[in-house]
């Protein structure tokens, strides 16, 4: 098991989102997250990637083998594609962009600075980001914005291509990605306002 | 590491990365002070140490801001706290990279607007000298302080009246070091103070800003 979770509570700006989260994901799969906007589908993620610290549970996960994809692809604007892939190339510890620029299609661009990139075209980028990092754990929030058809569906063989090759991926999304995935509804999590309070007390009782 | 330096050095030449903004500054600080003060040459001699040091403080102070501002907009921030790169380390990486783009050139350009201020002449050495040790202190006190308000909306302010007051040490030492090697007097206890600080500085506050960040992009 690639990563397991059990009975995760997450909290978006101190308020609790999600409680009693459990799932666990095998090599091999992908797992689609779902739920209404304001579920704490980035919070879950987020906690996974280990950016902000987990209410109440536990999360079984190789962080050394695990690549996050946010929002924002943090492509910075006056560097060319090929630069920015190759920062990122070299902070993980890779060496080859060319298979990544190929998998999105950025070849024609690779010499462009990302700033005239379309809105689409730095998505791909971003997404080509994860191929460079050379993790077999993908978590990936709303991959698809922005993405028109044929762009979405060479995400969904790079996914595809990912955990036939012993990867795994978690990805929040709203939209079909056109491929057999199981789906984790986040809904039956919310937290409610007795579980908040109950975390309210803990933390009280905690620090006083 | 290097890969992270080289990447802000590139961006930080790139247009609109803000080199070359703090060198303007300087300059034009530099030029305005005679026209303040007047033109007499013993009176700009006097104070060109203290007005250099300020000068170069404010140059530096100028351009803290976009340390880690810049990353958390564009999401990079995020991207590289969960990157295999510690954070601390990360965190110096970038006040070198600052350093080396507003620190070293203010420090190699001083000695040029030293004359601009009828700096006397054994001065310009000393210059050289304080400003080479003493900047690096400044730019690891103030990537210290865009950390901790990294994510602010405009920060920058909050950022300057949080920065300067750490600024005072690195200052007393420094100009007190010129005006006493301009006089002729034993340097070597301000210099040696003047040290402490910077490798306090960069030994310690690399960490407190790593914790800082980790805080701020919860």
């Amino acid at each position: 098991m690639e990563l397991k979770v059990s009975d995760l509570a997450c909290a978006r700006g101190g308020i609790p989102v999600l409680t009693g989260v459990s799932f666990g994901l095998a090599s091999g799969q992908a797992l689609l997250l779902r739920g209404p906007n304001g579920i704490g589908k980035t919070t879950l993620l987020r906690t996974l990637a280990g950016l902000q610290p987990a209410l109440a549970g536990e999360i079984s996960l190789d962080r050394e083998a695990f690549a996050y994809a946010a929002h924002a692809d943090g492509l910075k604007a006056t560097l060319t594609v090929a630069e920015n892939l190759w920062f990122w190339a070299r902070i993980y510890g890779t060496r080859d962009i060319a298979p990544a620029l190929a998998a999105f299609n950025l070849e024609d661009l690779s010499e462009r600075q990302a700033h005239n990139l379309s809105a689409g075209q730095k998505r791909r980028l971003g997404l080509a980001r994860l191929l460079v990092t050379g993790r077999r754990i993908w978590a990936l929030d709303e991959p698809t914005v922005s993405l028109d058809a044929a762009s979405v569906g060479l995400f969904a063989q790079a996914v595809k291509a990912h955990c036939a090759s012993g990867g795994a991926a978690l990805i929040a999304t709203h939209i079909d990605l056109g491929f057999e995935a199981e789906v984790l509804d986040l809904t039956p999590f919310r937290a409610t306002a007795d579980s908040a309070r109950a975390f309210d007390d803990g933390f009280s009782e905690a620090f006083l | 590491m290097i890969a992270l330096l080289l990447r802000d050095l590139r961006l930080a030449i790139r247009s609109g990365g803000g080199f070359g903004l703090g060198l303007a500054f300087f300059l034009i600080l530099t030029v305005l002070v005679p026209f303040g003060v007047g033109p007499e040459s013993q009176v700009l001699g006097r104070i060109a140490p203290g007005i250099l040091w300020v000068g170069a403080l404010l140059a530096c102070l100028l351009s803290l801001d976009r340390i880690f501002a810049l990353d958390y907009e564009d999401g990079s921030l995020d991207l590289l706290a969960t990157a295999p790169l510690p954070l601390e380390g990360m965190t110096a990486v970038k006040a070198l990279a600052h350093w080396l783009t507003t620190g070293l050139p203010l420090t190699l350009v001083a000695p040029l607007l030293g004359v601009l201020l009828s700096l006397p002449a054994p001065g310009y050495q000393w210059l050289l000298i304080t400003l080479a040790v003493g900047t690096p202190a400044l730019s690891f006190i103030g990537a210290f302080g865009a950390a901790l308000t990294v994510g602010l909306k405009r920060g920058g302010l909050l950022l300057s009246l949080l920065v300067l007051p750490l600024y005072v040490p690195t200052l007393i030492f420094g100009a007190e070091t010129l005006r006493r090697g301009i006089e002729g007097q034993a340097t070597t206890t301000p210099l040696l103070l003047l040290a402490g600080i910077t490798l306090g500085a960069i030994a310690i506050l690399p960490f407190a800003a790593a914790a800082a960040i980790r805080i701020n992009i919860r």
